[in-house]
């Protein structure tokens, strides 16, 4: 059975697309079948960070309106031949998804997916609704700032009100944080919230921090999922992500500053 | 007149259908007394004006059919009407009432038409069902049953109870609580919490940790502005006295 994962947040620009194209590469690189969806209908982002927008054909809209079937809109990933895209069309708007539709798509393809990762569009409006309505599991992706975490206390209200599992009493989704774009210097400097402070208003179960970096942006620049970059922080961070995910124990890093981490080796604060 | 209309259709949906749910009293016949109904109906009603006016009641007419007693729904209705009560439906009917409340327009809830589970309205029934003979409305019902949530109550949720609630999780800032009665909060309260919100003064709100947005009892509220100096992580009950809320600490 295909587990169906939600990347949300409410909140715009904290990192879901990032965050979707990395977690799909980490699961399909450990063997799982994965597919990763552009909710973001309109905008087309994912194809971008993947490095795929050259090859777009068809896309999620087309395979809802039977223009195209599955097979020909699925993009195969060039790194990774286990990982495919399905991209969001950029012409038409948010009102061509319906709940019928994305539900048809998303049971066809998990009778040969194992995971399905749906990146969510930002808000709480159509797009976000059907990005996490047939969700199992859901990345609560959130920046330590107060409106952020906000928005995502609000997404999970919905995630556990309005979704399918939610209308049919089944069990709930799965719920999961990920701390993104955290700086452990401005954390210290009052400046963001901590680790402690969002857990004290969220408390959820945190998947991950992953830290401000600017391999991020140069990933995304090259067209690469950032867990390729296995040196860098952000990548290793996305690689716990992942890791932890599936089951494996893992510390949680990149919490401290390096200012922090010195005065703790040495017993001082 | 026609082109507004379809330039509003170009630009966004005209309607939308959405589920909601609603707390409508249920009002319970066990007589077909007439004359009585109309006195104890005003005697009710009298008692909490601003709570019955204009408030929608679903007519439960189970009990009165299976002691036989029939009653002509199109003249209840008025009456209920009369009195400034919004008959929206009726349930446990049979054939006949049901025609006659159809004719009025009064939507007619088919899932309780016959005898199903009695368990259910006896719950709702809130006074001794040994009453008197001369009680012709037993109540008109209130729920006084305690509500437990052990879910977060995330921000821009909302729960309503008609007796107690109690929440076991925190309630986040943006959302909102409200109960008739008491309620109680074991965890942190950073949202919006109104008790008492059908009148009852003596409605209390207890929290193990006030860092609201706002507190409620039967309308007199505070703040966060007047809650600044509360300690967090304190668990405190606030009530209403002399027409003021005192927020005191437990412990
Ligand atoms: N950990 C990080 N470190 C540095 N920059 C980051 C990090 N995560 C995301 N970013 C940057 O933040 C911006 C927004 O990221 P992304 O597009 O993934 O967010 P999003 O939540 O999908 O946005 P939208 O709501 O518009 O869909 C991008 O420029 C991205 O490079
Ligand atoms: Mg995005």
């Amino acid at each position: 059975m295909a587990r169906i994962i939600v990347v949300t947040s409410g909140k715009g620009g904290v990192g879901k697309t990032t965050t979707s194209a990395a977690i799909a590469m980490g699961l399909a690189k450990r063997g799982h079948k994965t597919a990763v969806i552009d909710f973001d209908v309109g905008l087309r982002n994912l194809d971008l960070i993947m490095g795929c927008e050259r090859r777009v054909v068809y896309d999620f809209i087309n395979v809802i309106n039977g223009e195209a079937n599955l097979n020909q809109a699925l993009i195969r990933d060039k790194n990774c031949n286990l990982l495919y895209i399905l991209p969001a069309s950029q012409t038409r708007d948010k009102d061509a998804l319906s709940i019928e539709g994305v539900g048809k798509v998303l049971e066809e393809l998990a009778k040969d997916f194992q995971y399905i990762v749906c990146d969510s569009p930002a808000g709480i409006e159509k797009g976000a609704y059907l990005a996490m309505y047939y969700a199992d599991d859901a990345f609560v992706v959130t920046n330590p700032e107060v409106s952020s975490v906000r928005d995502s206390d609000r997404m999970l209200g919905i995630l556990a009100s309005k979704s399918r599992r939610a209308e049919l009493g089944m069990e709930p989704i799965k719920e999961f944080l990920l701390l993104t774009r955290y700086d452990p210097n401005r954390v210290e400097s009052g400046e963001m919230l901590s680790l402690e402070d969002v857990q004290e208003i969220l408390s959820l179960h945190l998947l991950g921090i992953i830290p401000e970096s600017k391999s991020v942006l140069t990933a995304s620049n090259a067209g690469v999922p950032v867990i390729l970059d296995e040196k860098s922080d952000a990548g290793m961070a996305y690689a716990d992500v992942v890791a932890r995910y599936l089951g494996e124990k893992r510390p949680h890093r990149f919490i401290e500053s390096k200012k922090g981490f010195l005065r703790k080796l040495f017993g001082g604060k | 007149m026609s082109l507004d209309v379809n330039k509003n259709y170009d630009m966004q949906p005209v309607l939308e259908f959405k589920s909601s749910t609603f707390f409508v009293l249920v009002l319970i016949i066990h007589s077909n007394d007439l004359m009585m109904i109309e006195q104890k109906l005003r005697e009710k009603t009298s008692q909490a004006q601003d709570f019955f006016r204009n408030s929608p009641i679903i007519l439960d007419v189970r009990e009165l059919n299976q002691q036989s007693h029939g009653i002509d729904i199109i003249k209840l209705i008025n009456l209920i009407r009369s009195i400034g009560l919004f008959p929206v439906g009726i349930r446990g009917g049979d054939d006949q009432q049901n025609l006659q409340a159809a004719s009025l327009f009064i939507p007619v809830d088919m899932s309780q038409s016959s005898a199903s589970s009695q368990a259910e309205i006896q719950k709702t029934v809130t006074s001794s069902p040994s009453a008197t003979s001369h009680e012709v409305i037993k109540e008109i019902v209130v729920s006084t049953a305690t509500t437990l949530i052990n879910q977060p109550v995330r921000s821009g949720q909302r729960i309503y109870a008609s007796g107690d609630l109690i929440i076991l999780t925190q309630v986040s800032a943006g959302a909102e609580i409200m109960a008739e009665g008491n309620i109680h909060v074991y965890n942190t309260l950073r949202g919006r919490a109104l008790a008492g919100v059908q009148g009852n003064r003596d409605a209390r709100i207890f929290c193990s940790d006030l860092q609201a947005e706002l507190i409620s009892i039967a309308g007199d509220y505070k703040t966060s502005e007047d809650l600044k100096d509360i300690t967090p992580r304190k668990p405190v009950q606030i009530y209403l006295q002399d027409q003021a809320l005192i927020i005191k600490e437990l412990i």
